[in-house]
């Protein structure tokens, strides 16, 4: 498959198609941190999580619209705005989710599955009501419109640059959160023993909340950087959920370090083969490879060893 | 489950009294008070009872959830369907094609000949036997490699998953091979019978209920025998009873292999009833919905599976037709429901509510020969699902 280019050619298109790539792995690090933290660190599977990025979508769309309709000056600085609500808003619902349905669950992992499935449907029909269901699309401001060219062959778009640095600022300030603050001390004394963090002192239930929140937040922004690229649809979350399940269980649950690698491996992959092959065989090959390497390794790429 | 005076069989009292019950609402009520056209949507519905068995075997006894029995559905279905298309392309059927013999879509995607793994279904005693056991032998390869690496749970179900995704994808990108995302459509005859008539779909109808009773009783035999009780006993104290000697994988790839193997004859009966098969059976929404049937009826009653089906379907058809947004706030509520306030379904309301208060009127007979099991046993729930069985 390889003949048919000359060896410069094949550089560009790596590099290009390194680049679309990055982009699937910021998309798929944004979505996936959440995740690796409800998941992960609390055990409970969220099929909802799609759901709450979308959300997150939704509430940057509005902002969008606000600031075009009533503060057209300010319309380049809308995002992030729109990126702080939409964390709220996916946060708050999150916390509601947990305190109405999941922290009844924690001992059923394999109902939690079922239960935010319904949870799932419940809301693509809310926003298919709501908010109608064709697929919105935000405009850009301009700094972030066009792209830049490195060489004759080698073109970046700047959009895309953004969610990249955007993910990075997050990642860092997740692992920052969950690593060096009291707080993330206190999630993580949880998830290796709840009544022993509960005997030291440690409101586990609020912890839980808290952490849920965190976690659906996180997919809220997710969503709001996902605007930035694609367009959003009632149901487009479910689009990402398989893959953003397999990143986590790929990664080891509960690392971050992980998932990001996993994010970066699988994302790299498919859009290399993208090129390639047709769309749908390279989604198939790199699932499948995901599926036969957690076949030979069960506990994923990291394992952090707890004496349970 | 002792060997008390009660059981000749391998069947207690109650369960031949709720399979009776069960074979006379399929085989006589239905017919007589619907429709044909109605039929037909039961008949459609029944082939998911299949799948619901398995899982209740697999996820209700084992505690193996596995969400990809779509595969499985799929994997049978278009093992028949893909027969009943070579049936329907023959020769004469298809002159106006540029290479004439082979099914339509293949000649609408430019290919000229028909593909290896298309030959052997032009037999109908192979076709048959794969219904059964491509599904099978794919559950084999997955559950062995999986279950020997103590892979379970929560992984296990997300990769079942992903396979279902995967087998999607895969299906709706090789059009040429397999129909795309139109599946295989325009299924004909049965050896020269046309099954597309209504007296023929009557009769599928019935040979539909026949297997699916045969299973039912397939599904008492396992629960009842040795085997199932280890199968419990595993979901309960997995370590328990690997320490005791027992080789867990085995037994789980067995259950999981028997699960593939239903859903792939419902798979097949799918296909001759409704007349084709598309990658839309396959993938996570069918897969996770078949889940749902299994929690409403009950995921440890066999017969409650059935019944939970049938409600579902008859659900989502009437709700479909009438209230179509409202419908997924019913079903989306429904899995929350299931999950939070029901968890064993019809067949546990029966047994907690209804099942108490018949007992008195049969002097107290069904009580002593149950004995106070650690898994509540499969109750005849029609009382529950009556509504549904007669829309």
């Amino acid at each position: 498959m390889f003949a048919d280019y000359s060896l410069a050619e094949l550089g560009s298109i790596f590099v290009m198609q390194g680049f679309a790539g990055l982009i699937l792995f910021s998309v798929f690090v944004l979505m996936a941190l959440g995740l690796a933290i409800i998941f992960g660190q609390m055990g409970v599977i969220n099929m909802a999580h799609g759901e709450f990025m979308i959300l997150g979508a939704y509430v940057t769309y509005f902002t969008s619209q606000f600031f075009l309709n009533y503060v057209p000056g300010l319309f380049g600085a809308y995002f992030f705005v729109a990126m702080v609500l939409a964390f709220f808003a996916a946060g708050a619902l999150g916390m509601a989710v947990e305190w109405l349905m999941i922290r009844r669950l924690y001992k059923r992992p394999l109902d939690t599955l079922l239960a935010t499935w319904g949870l799932s449907l419940i809301l693509q029909q809310v926003y298919r009501s709501v908010f109608g269901p064709r697929e919105v699309g935000v405009e850009l401001p301009n700094w972030m419109m066009g792209s830049i060219s490195l060489t004759d062959s080698i073109e970046v778009q700047i959009n895309g640059l953004f969610v990249m640095g955007l993910t990075i600022a997050i990642t860092v300030a997740v692992a920052l959160l969950m690593y060096k603050s009291a707080w993330g001390k206190q999630v993580r004394a949880v998830v290796q023993n709840r009544v022993m963090a509960g005997a030291v002192g440690i409101n586990t239930e609020k912890i839980d909340r808290y952490t849920f929140g965190l976690g659906c937040g996180i997919a809220g922004v997710a969503g709001s950087a996902f605007t930035m690229i694609g367009s959003t649809g009632p149901t487009s979350g479910q689009l990402y959920i398989v893959d953003t399940f397999l990143v986590v269980v790929f990664g080891g649950a509960q690392s971050l370090l992980g998932t990001i690698a996993s994010a970066f491996t699988i994302s790299q992959a498919q859009s290399t083969m993208e090129f390639f092959l047709s769309g749908s065989m390279a989604k198939v090959l790199t699932l499948l490879g995901v599926v036969i390497i957690l076949m030979l390794r069960p506990q994923g790429l990291f394992v952090i060893k707890v004496r349970r | 489950m002792s060997k008390s005076s009660g059981r000749t069989f391998f069947l207690r009292p109650q369960d031949m009294i709720g399979i009776a019950i069960l074979a006379f609402i399929l085989l006589v009520v239905l017919p007589l008070a619907l429709d044909n056209f109605r039929l037909q949507f039961v008949g459609k519905y029944l082939t998911y009872a299949f799948v619901a068995l398995g899982l209740v075997l697999c996820w209700g006894y084992a505690g193996i959830l596995s969400l990809g029995q779509g595969v499985f559905f799929g994997l049978g279905g278009y093992c028949m369907a893909m027969f009943l298309k070579l049936e329907a392309s023959s020769v004469e059927n298809t002159k106006i094609q540029t290479t004439p013999g082979i099914p339509d879509f293949m000649d609408w995607n430019q290919i000229t000949a028909l593909p290896w793994f298309w030959e052997p279904f032009k037999s109908f005693a192979f076709s048959t036997v794969a219904v059964v056991l491509v599904p099978a032998f794919f559950a084999l390869i997955l559950g062995f490699a999986l279950f020997k690496r103590r892979v379970g749970g929560v992984y296990f179900a997300i990769i079942t998953q992903a396979l279902a995704a995967i087998m999607t994808i895969l299906i709706i990108g090789q059009q040429g091979y397999t129909g795309g995302i139109n599946g295989i459509t325009d299924l004909r005859t049965l050896h020269g019978w046309d099954i597309r008539t209504d007296s023929a779909k009557t009769i599928l109808y019935f040979v539909c209920v026949g297997l699916l009773l045969a299973c039912i009783l397939l599904a008492f035999y396992v629960k009842s025998s040795k085997l199932g009780r280890i199968l419990v006993a595993m979901r309960d104290k997995e370590d328990r009873v690997r320490f005791s000697g027992y080789d867990v994988a085995s037994f789980k790839i067995f259950v999981f292999c028997l699960a593939a193997a239903l859903s792939g004859i419902g798979g097949a009966m799918f296909a001759l009833q409704v007349g084709f098969m598309s990658p839309s059976f396959v993938g996570i929404v069918p897969s996770i919905e078949m889940v749902i049937y299994t929690a409403v009826g009950g995921r440890l009653s066999i017969l409650g599976a059935i019944y939970g089906t049938l409600l579902v379907n008859w659900a989502k058809t009437s709700f479909s037709e009438s209230f179509p947004e409202l419908w997924l706030f019913g079903l989306g509520g429904l899995f929350i429901a299931v999950v939070l306030i029901f968890p064993n379904g019809i067949a546990g309301l029966w047994q907690s509510y209804i099942a108490p208060r018949l007992g008195p009127l049969f002097g107290g007979a069904a009580r002593r020969t149950t004995p106070p099991a650690a898994t509540p046993p499969a109750a005849p729930s029609s009382g529950t699902a009556a509504p549904a069985a007669a829309e």
